[in-house]
C-alpha cells in the first residue's frame, strides 16, 4: 500500500513540483494551502509524513506544528518543515515546536525526496 | 574659568585617584592641610617648587596638573576603554594620556566614534533584515519562486521520460515563475535604492544634528537677524544629512527663529549686562518663561559670555533631545544621562525653577551652577495632563556658591560614584580610592 504524504504549502508551482516528484516515487500526495484549517486537514487525512511550509496564510507552520504535537494522534507524526528562512534561530524555533526535519528553500528535489523517505522509515 | 586656573582641581583628582588623604599629601609636600585645601579648590595659585613637589608625590608630570584635558575628551576615552576586551586600559592615567598626547587622544576618540557609527549601521541593517516586513516578504517570495523554478527545471533536466502534458506544465511554470522573479527582484532593488537615498536610517540622526550644531557653535546669525527662514536654512545646512536628521534640524531651527524673534539679541544684551547669565532673573526681567531664557543664553555666539554655558533638553520620557555640552560638563553622546542631573528632577516639579551647584566627579571637580525647569509643551487641554519638556542650563558657578556641590556624573558607565542609588549599570572605573 503506497504511503501517504500531506503537503501544506501555499505556492502553487512548488505544490505541483513536489507532488510530481513524490507521486513518481510512489507516494500518495494530498495538498492543502490554508494555515487556518491545516490542523483539521491533518486529522482528517492522517498522513504518514507531513510536509509543512512555515509561512502560510492564516496561521504559521510553527503554530500548526505546536497544535499537532498536543494531540495524541499526531504527536509522533513525522514532519518536514520548509522555510525560506534558514537561520539558526528559525531552526531552533522549529525544533522547539517539535519538528523532525527542516529544509531551507531553495532545496534540491533529491534532498527533499531523501528526507521524506527517511522520515517514513521507522 | 581659564584652564590654567584648574590646577588645584587636577591635584585633587590625582590625589583621590592615588588614594591619598588631603592631610597625607599636605604632609608629604610639606604644607598645611588647610593650604592644600585652598589650592585644591582653586583659591590659591600654585607653581614653582611646590607644584614640582606635589607632582613628584603624585607621580605625574607637572604639566598634567597644569594643562589637563577636556572633560568631554576624557569621558570619550573612558567610554573607549569600556570596549576593550581581554586587556585593561590604564584608566587611572587617562588624564595624563590626554594631556601629554592630545593628538593621539583625539584620534582615538574619533576612531571610537567612527566605530560606534559603523556598529550602529550594522545593527540597523540587521534590524531591517529581521523586521522590515516589505524586505522579508520580498525575500520570501524570491526564495519560494526560485525553489519552484529549481524543482521544475530539475524535473525537466533529469533523464527519463516525462509525459508531454507534465512537460508543458513545468515549462509554463518556469516561464511564469521567472517572470515573477524578475518583477520581485526589480521591486526589491527599487525599494532598497529608495531606502538608501533616504539615508536608510543607518546613522544616528540626533548625532548628525549634534555634530552640525557643534560646528555652528549653536548660533545662527541669519536667524538672529531674520535674514533666513528656518526651512531654507535647514535645507542649506542639512545638505548631506539623512532625512530624519534634516527634520530634527528644521525643528530646532524653527524654534530658534521663534526664540530669536521673542527675545532678540538687542533686548537680551542689556538684560545680560544687568542680571548676568542668570536665566531666572533674565526671564523675570523680560517677562518671558525661563526655558526661553535658557535657550537664548545657549544660543549666544562664542565669546559673548564670560564663560560658555551648557544646555540639555529632554522630553517627558527623559530622552535627551538637545545637547550643548561644555568642556567641563560632558554629556553622553548616546543613551541616558546621569539620573542625578537636576534636569530629570525638574520633570517631577513642573514650572518650579531648580537651582543647584553641581560637579562632575573624577574630573576637575569644578563647581557649576545648574538651572532646571520643566514646562508644558503646547496649549492646555481640558482634563488632560500637560506633556512636559525639561531644560537644564549649566553655567560657571559664582564665587561664594555652595561649598558642597552635588556630585553628578555623565552616564553610569563612566561614573566613579559608588555607592550611588541612581546607578543603572556598573561603572568601568571601579571603586574610587
Amino acid at each position: 500500500m503506497p504511503k501517504h504524504v500531506l503537503l501544506i504549502e501555499d505556492e502553487p508551482n512548488i505544490i505541483e513540483a513536489i507532488s510530481f516528484i513524490l507521486s513518481r516515487d510512489g507516494w500518495t500526495v494530498n495538498t492543502h494551502s490554508n494555515g487556518t484549517t491545516a490542523v483539521d486537514t491533518v486529522h482528517a487525512r492522517r498522513p504518514d509524513v507531513l510536509i509543512l511550509d512555515v509561512m502560510l496564510p492564516g496561521k504559521s507552520g510553527y503554530d500548526i506544528l505546536r497544535e499537532l504535537r498536543e494531540h495524541p494522534e499526531t504527536e509522533g507524526l513525522p514532519v518536514l518543515m520548509l522555510t525560506a528562512r534558514g537561520q539558526t534561530k528559525d531552526r531552533e524555533m522549529a525544533e522547539r515546536a517539535g519538528v523532525n526535519a527542516f529544509m531551507a528553500k531553495p532545496f534540491s528535489n533529491s534532498e527533499m525526496l531523501e528526507m521524506v523517505r527517511s522520515l517514513s522509515t521507522p | 574659568m581659564a584652564r590654567d586656573t584648574l590646577t588645584g582641581s587636577r591635584i585633587r583628582e590625582r590625589r583621590i585617584m592615588s588614594g591619598l588623604k588631603q592631610a597625607e599629601l599636605a604632609r608629604m609636600a610639606d604644607i598645611s592641610p588647610s593650604y592644600l585645601n585652598l589650592i585644591e579648590h582653586n583659591r590659591r595659585r600654585i607653581g614653582g617648587k611646590l607644584l614640582l613637589d606635589i607632582a613628584e608625590v603624585l607621580e605625574v608630570e607637572p604639566q598634567v596638573l597644569t594643562e589637563g584635558a577636556e572633560a568631554t575628551l576624557i569621558a570619550a576615552l573612558r567610554e573607549a576603554a569600556s570596549d576593550l576586551h581581554g586587556h585593561e586600559a590604564e584608566l587611572d592615567r587617562v588624564d595624563e594620556f590626554a594631556g601629554r598626547f592630545p593628538g593621539w587622544a583625539a584620534l582615538l576618540e574619533q576612531s571610537r566614534r567612527r566605530i560606534d557609527t559603523l556598529e550602529r549601521t550594522v545593527e540597523t541593517l540587521t534590524d531591517r533584515m529581521t523586521h522590515d516586513p516589505h524586505l522579508a516578504a520580498s525575500l520570501h517570495e524570491m526564495l519560494s519562486t526560485v525553489t519552484a523554478i529549481r524543482s521544475a527545471a530539475t524535473i525537466l533536466a533529469e533523464p527519463g521520460e516525462i509525459e508531454p502534458e507534465w512537460q508543458q506544465r513545468f515549462h509554463r511554470n518556469i516561464f511564469e515563475d521567472s517572470a515573477r522573479l524578475a518583477d520581485t527582484s526589480r521591486s526589491l532593488v527599487t525599494y532598497l535604492e529608495a531606502a538608501d537615498d533616504s539615508g536608510a536610517e543607518v546613522t544616528v540622526p540626533q548625532e548628525e544634528v549634534d555634530t552640525l550644531l557643534d560646528a555652528e557653535g549653536h548660533h545662527f546669525p541669519a536667524l538672529e537677524e531674520g535674514r533666513a527662514d528656518p526651512e531654507a536654512l535647514a535645507q542649506q545646512l542639512g545638505h548631506g544629512l539623512t532625512d530624519t536628521a534634516r527634520a530634527l534640524l528644521l525643528r530646532i531651527l524653527t524654534r530658534y527663529a521663534a526664540d530669536a524673534a521673542r527675545l532678540p539679541l538687542a533686548q537680551l544684551d542689556p538684560l545680560l549686562k544687568a542680571e548676568g547669565p542668570d536665566p531666572l532673573r533674565i526671564a523675570q526681567a523680560a517677562g518671558f518663561d525661563t526655558a526661553l531664557a535658557m535657550r537664548r543664553l545657549a544660543q549666544l555666539p562664542d565669546g559673548h559670555l564670560d564663560a560658555p554655558v551648557a544646555l540639555a533638553i529632554c522630553d517627558a520620557s527623559g530622552a535627551l533631545i538637545y545637547r550643548r555640552p561644555l568642556p567641563d560638563f560632558a554629556m553622553p553622546r548616546f543613551g541616558a544621562g546621569c539620573p542625578l542631573w537636576p534636569l530629570f528632577r525638574a520633570l517631577t516639579r513642573p514650572m518650579t525653577v531648580l537651582r543647584e551647584e553641581i560637579t562632575q566627579p573624577g574630573r576637575d571637580a569644578r563647581s557649576l551652577t545648574a538651572w532646571a525647569v520643566a514646562q508644558p509643551l503646547g496649549p492646555a487641554q481640558p482634563n488632560r495632563d500637560p506633556l512636559l519638556e525639561a531644560h537644564m542650563l549649566v553655567t560657571a558657578a559664582n564665587a561664594g556658591s555652595a561649598p558642597d556641590p552635588l556630585p553628578v556624573g555623565v552616564t553610569c558607565r563612566i561614573c566613579p560614584r559608588d555607592p550611588c542609588i541612581a546607578r543603572r549599570e556598573p561603572s568601568i572605573l571601579g571603586r574610587p580610592a
